[in-house]
């Protein structure tokens, strides 16, 4: 699977794709497949399933904490897969956003093809770059899957190119010099960012660009969505959830008016940006 | 000052054939300010104006070169001679003192105003408050919560010299998470913010950068030993956390491969029982903080949390060509107990009238016994050099607690 029909039935549609991440684990294992399911219910067309990992450096307190509640309730890499196979199973494009070293350490091939069998889509490596990737485009091409590097506006347009060359899928673009976090205002360095990512990825590519850090809300997702192919949300969805504490129900019912709120956001979005 | 070793880091940044240690495993966001950096330092180092500039620096303001001496009386219990590199007497009393001039004078080189560092036991919080002071820099320092608790000297001495210091509650609330928000902070600062990153670890070109400014710590005792015993230690020896004064002194010694390099890791309680630091020792390969390399780690590749006495020494990873060295086994690695180090503390305090920090108390303890090896097989004039990288004013606290000290009817076994 990839995650390209879904951004081909945004584009065919007109609009940007949703893009929602949570952490696998979080609130529990089945907690988290609930949620996801929601998710994809309420109008997701891409997840993300991130692997709770205990340095994550790109994340702010928000997914920290999700994910540190995650590991110490005991979630292993093991259950993530699982829960890819549960959310892949539904028809959506599902990723994994892991840091590099539990893919390491479980084995790069070996993950990639327990990846490919459960129905994942592919990963997204915030801590690997495509210079310091070999190990892990081999795997993906072997197996087929997506690999979704990361862009940002320090980013030189050399590696901006090399960085889209090398990506499958999508290319991620961060919003923001920052960490992972809602924010009050989406940046005025995306923009540029995207324009500068459609630019330099290689002739007829036509590589999808999403948004990723800082949306939080509909509104916010229409404003990314009038220029970007996917709008990322991740702290947002977990808020919710942080917010309703061991109520789960309220936690779902939140989490499906939010995913609604973007899912009409980037339909509402300027004709989409694809 | 340039080495030219054939130990050394490819221009990637990967020691060892096939790039096995090191890297530079780091978010895209980072990247361009690691490319800045890695051509400001190259560049630096090769312009004699800098250069001399950072040498005047040590020699004028950080009371460097650093002595070296002969530690009779603990020699005399071994049986063979005993060399310290007295870098506990640099200005902030460590070798730290050495790679913050360094990286700081390159962030002015660079036109930016404001430096972040983290820190352990507090040396290069303080060492770093102390360049940004000297040279009118804004300074803000993280450092684990736990470890402001029990190194609440250096966080007051850190607070006086100007820097805000921040503590960090995260994860484990030691180095490690203080180097997570360090990145943190940097991602979002990095138009006008140097990291000065404390020890020989990170992504490329910080270990390298970082041996780089401290190797004078060996080049300097090769010297010193040359010229006054007229021939080469038999072993060298220092403590590794992350490993910034161990691999500055062996960088002057990797060459003699007569020399036997010695870097002794925190065994904590012993690393049968699981809280130690030991990260060659018991650890296994991995990415941490951008280097690949030894660390402590579970079977799903998350970090170990790590325990040692020395908050210094408190890091569940280590500098990647210390990983490379133990792994072709230019140099061997061993860990000391908590108890040993604690041990050898006091007896260097009773010998020697020297209170040294914890950190080196390990390298004091691990090398006697290369030093009684040594005298049994080539005499007295078996020559181990000890890189007593800190002064143990900070771990005073420690020390009470651990010697029921303040007590005038006690005494201390040592």
């Amino acid at each position: 699977m990839s995650t390209t029909p879904a951004f081909e039935r945004a584009r065919s549609e007109g609009r940007a794709a949703l893009i929602g991440y949570l952490p696998a684990g979080f609130p529990d294992v089945p907690g988290a497949v609930d949620a996801l399911h929601v998710m994809v219910d309420a109008g997701c067309d891409v997840i993300e399933i991130g692997l709770p990992y205990s340095d994550p450096v790109m994340d702010g307190p928000t997914i920290q904490a999700a994910a540190q509640q995650a590991l110490d309730a005991g979630c292993r890499t093991t259950d993530v897969l699982r829960t890819v196979e549960a959310v892949a199973a539904t028809g959506t494009p599902t990723l994994v956003m892991t840091y590099w070293n539990p893919v390491e350490r479980y084995g790069v091939e070996r993950f990639a093809a327990d990846l490919a069998s459960a129905g994942g889509a592919g990963l997204i490596t915030p801590d690997i770059t495509p210079d310091a990737g070999d190990a892990w485009i081999a795997a993906a091409d072997a197996h087929d899957l997506d690999k979704v590097f990361l862009v940002a506006p320090s980013s030189t347009d050399e590696r901006v190119a090399m960085t889209t060359a090398a990506s499958r899928g999508f290319v991620y673009a961060t919003a923001v010099m920052g960490v992972t976090g809602a924010r009050t205002t989406t940046s005025d360095l995306a923009g540029p960012l995207v324009t500068r990512a459609r630019a330099l990825q290689p002739k007829d590519a036509h590589l999808p660009v999403g948004v990723g850090l800082g949306v939080s809300n509909g509104d916010q997702a229409a404003v990314v969505a009038a220029y970007a192919d996917g709008v990322i949300v991740g702290s947002a969805f977990v808020r919710t959830l942080l917010d309703a504490g061991t109520d789960r129900a309220a936690g779902l019912a939140a989490l499906r008016t939010l995913t609604e709120d973007l899912a009409a956001g980037v339909r509402r979005g300027d004709a989409g940006g694809a | 000052m340039t080495s030219t070793s054939r130990y050394d880091a490819d221009d990637r940044g990967y020691f060892g054939e096939g790039g096995q240690w090191g890297g530079r495993f780091m978010p895209e966001a980072l990247l361009a300010a690691l490319d800045e950096l890695t051509a400001a330092w190259t560049e630096a180092m090769a312009d004699p104006s800098f250069i001399g500039e950072f040498e005047a620096i040590l020699r004028d303001y950080a009371n460097v070169p650093s002595a070296l001496y002969e530690a009779t009386r603990l020699s005399e219990q071994v049986g063979c001679r005993v060399l310290l590199k007295r870098e506990d007497l640099n200005h902030t009393g460590a070798h730290k003192i050495r790679n913050v001039l360094g990286q700081a004078l390159l962030t002015k080189r660079m036109g930016k105003k404001r430096v972040i560092a983290e820190t352990g036991a507090g040396q290069h919080g303080v060492a770093s408050a102390t360049a940004a002071a000297y040279l009118g820099l804004d300074c803000t320092v993280y450092m684990g919560a736990v470890d402001t608790r029990r190194q609440a000297l250096n966080v007051a001495r850190m607070q006086l010299l100007g820097a805000e210091v921040i503590a960090v509650d995260t994860g484990s609330g030691t180095l490690k998470d203080a180097i997570n928000e360090a990145f943190r902070d940097w991602v979002s600062s990095v138009d006008h913010t140097a990291y000065l990153f404390g020890t020989a670890a990170g992504p490329h070109p910080f270990p390298t950068m970082v041996r780089e400014f401290c190797r004078g710590i060996g080049d300097e005792a090769r010297a010193q030993v040359l010229e006054r015993y007229g021939r080469l230690p038999d072993a060298i020896a220092a403590c590794v956390g992350g490993g910034s004064n161990a691999i500055g002194l062996f960088a002057g010694f990797l060459d003699d491969e007569e020399v036997a390099i010695w870097g002794f890791e925190p065994g904590g309680d012993g690393v049968e029982t699981g809280r130690h630091a030991a990260t060659i020792t018991a650890g296994g390969s991995g990415v941490l903080h951008g280097a690949r390399t030894y660390l402590l780690q579970d079977e799903d590749g998350q970090t170990v949390e790590s325990h040692s006495i020395s908050a210094g020494l408190d890091y569940p990873g280590v500098g990647p060509q210390h990983s490379h060295l133990a792994h072709i086994g230019r140099a061997r690695y061993a860990p000391v107990t908590d108890a040993a180090a604690m041990e050898a503390m006091a007896l260097l305090a009773r010998t020697e009238g020297i209170i040294c920090a914890i950190e080196s108390a390990h390298a004091v303890s691990g090398a006697l016994d290369v030093a009684r090896e040594l005298a049994a097989t080539k005499g007295p004039e078996a020559i181990v050099l000890i890189n007593l990288s800190g002064r143990g004013d900070k771990d005073m606290g420690t020390a009470i607690e651990w010697f029921g000290l303040g007590d005038a009817q006690k005494d201390v076994e040592a």
